[in-house]
């Protein structure tokens, strides 16, 4: 009981602090703050022929028959293709080559415009998940 | 290098889902996530301009103050077209920039309650809430930390009645499975409705 930031014994008679509740429990508040869009989304979102836009957990492999010109690449396009045999988002590819998540995303999508990735966008609110999805979800976790 | 490489057809990409597992520092997010993960939890770094962030050309921020923001992340199997990531979200107000990101199509969120320090839990309750992002509270059970029942932090941080509260050890396997089963349950039970 020696954490920091803890209440002295006498200013919390019933143990636990309270949170006041915000927006109660109607939907009116969610919506209220506005796009929060900022500018490289904005630039991405556009028609950009070079542009792709990626997820932290878009599912990035790397293209089986694609024939790989490493001469033509960055070396950590290399290293990424190499990792990419086998799906792995794009945190991972991040956190595995130790390269910062907003290299990666431009390093892939120049390897996808090549032809030498696929990637796959992740779910979103506006896919929402069907109940047959989250049932294989349940299902994986209580697998576990 | 190879793994199955076997035949040419080109395997088809899993699509990704995610749920976040937040609180404030040290109530266990990470250690939850590497209770159920299958692989040891990975740490991606972002660099970010206190001034400008989501800029993405980084040439001459060096008159600006950078700060590095670290996200813990696991990831679950749930077969061969659908992979769950865990992501333990950062807990300071100042990094809520990247929450909006990362709440961005989550399937929902786990808030880790420390009740030696539940204050430190507020400000995710608050998000999720705001953002109508389904969560579960999760009180993590540290020793020699007094005891709460699930009613009394349930009390103390006003929650819906909707919204599970349930005891955990973060570090048990079985009882981090029991949240993430609480929080998929009450997604399925809202599709059904």
């Amino acid at each position: 009981m020696q954490a920091h930031n803890e209440l002295p014994p006498d200013e919390a008679p019933h143990g636990l602090p309270q949170r006041d509740a915000v927006g109660g429990y109607d939907d009116a508040a969610r919506d209220d703050a506005g796009p929060l869009v900022r500018p490289y989304v904005i630039a991405q979102g556009r028609d950009h022929a070079d542009t792709v836009q990626l997820d932290m957990i878009s599912v990035v492999i790397a293209a089986k028959r694609a024939e790989v010109d490493e001469m033509a690449l960055e070396p950590e396009q290399v290293r990424i293709l190499e990792l990419c045999r086998r799906p792995q988002s794009v945190a991972e590819v991040s956190a595995h080559l130790d390269i910062p998540v907003a290299v990666v995303k431009v390093l892939l999508s120049d390897l996808l415009n090549r032809g030498l990735a696929l990637a796959r966008a992740p779910y979103t609110a506006k896919s929402p998940v069907s109940r047959d999805v989250l049932q294989a979800v349940l299902d994986g976790i209580q697998r576990l | 290098m190879a793994s199955n490489d076997s035949d040419d057809t080109q395997a088809p990409v899993p699509a990704a889902l995610k749920i976040l597992v937040a609180g404030g520092f040290g109530a266990g997010k990470t250690t939850l996530v590497g209770s159920v993960s299958e692989i040891t939890p990975l740490s991606t770094e972002e660099v970010m301009t206190e001034a400008s962030y989501g800029i993405d050309d980084l040439s001459g921020v060096e008159s600006k103050t950078t700060t590095t923001v670290a996200l813990d992340f696991g990831r679950i199997t749930i077969n061969s077209g659908l992979v769950l990531y865990l992501f333990g979200t950062p807990g300071q107000e100042r990094f809520w920039f990247m929450w909006e990101e990362l709440s961005e199509g989550a399937l929902g969120a786990v808030v880790i309650a420390d009740t030696r320090r539940l204050e430190t839990c507020f400000a995710s309750v608050d998000f999720f809430e705001r953002r109508g992002v389904p969560f579960v509270v999760a009180v993590n059970c540290f020793e020699g930390a007094h005891t709460y029942s699930p009613e009394e932090v349930r009390e103390a941080l006003s929650l819906n009645p909707a919204v599970p509260v349930v005891l955990c050890d973060a570090r048990e396997r079985a009882s981090a499975k029991n949240v993430l089963v609480t929080l998929v349950n009450r997604l399925v039970e809202q599709t059904a409705a």
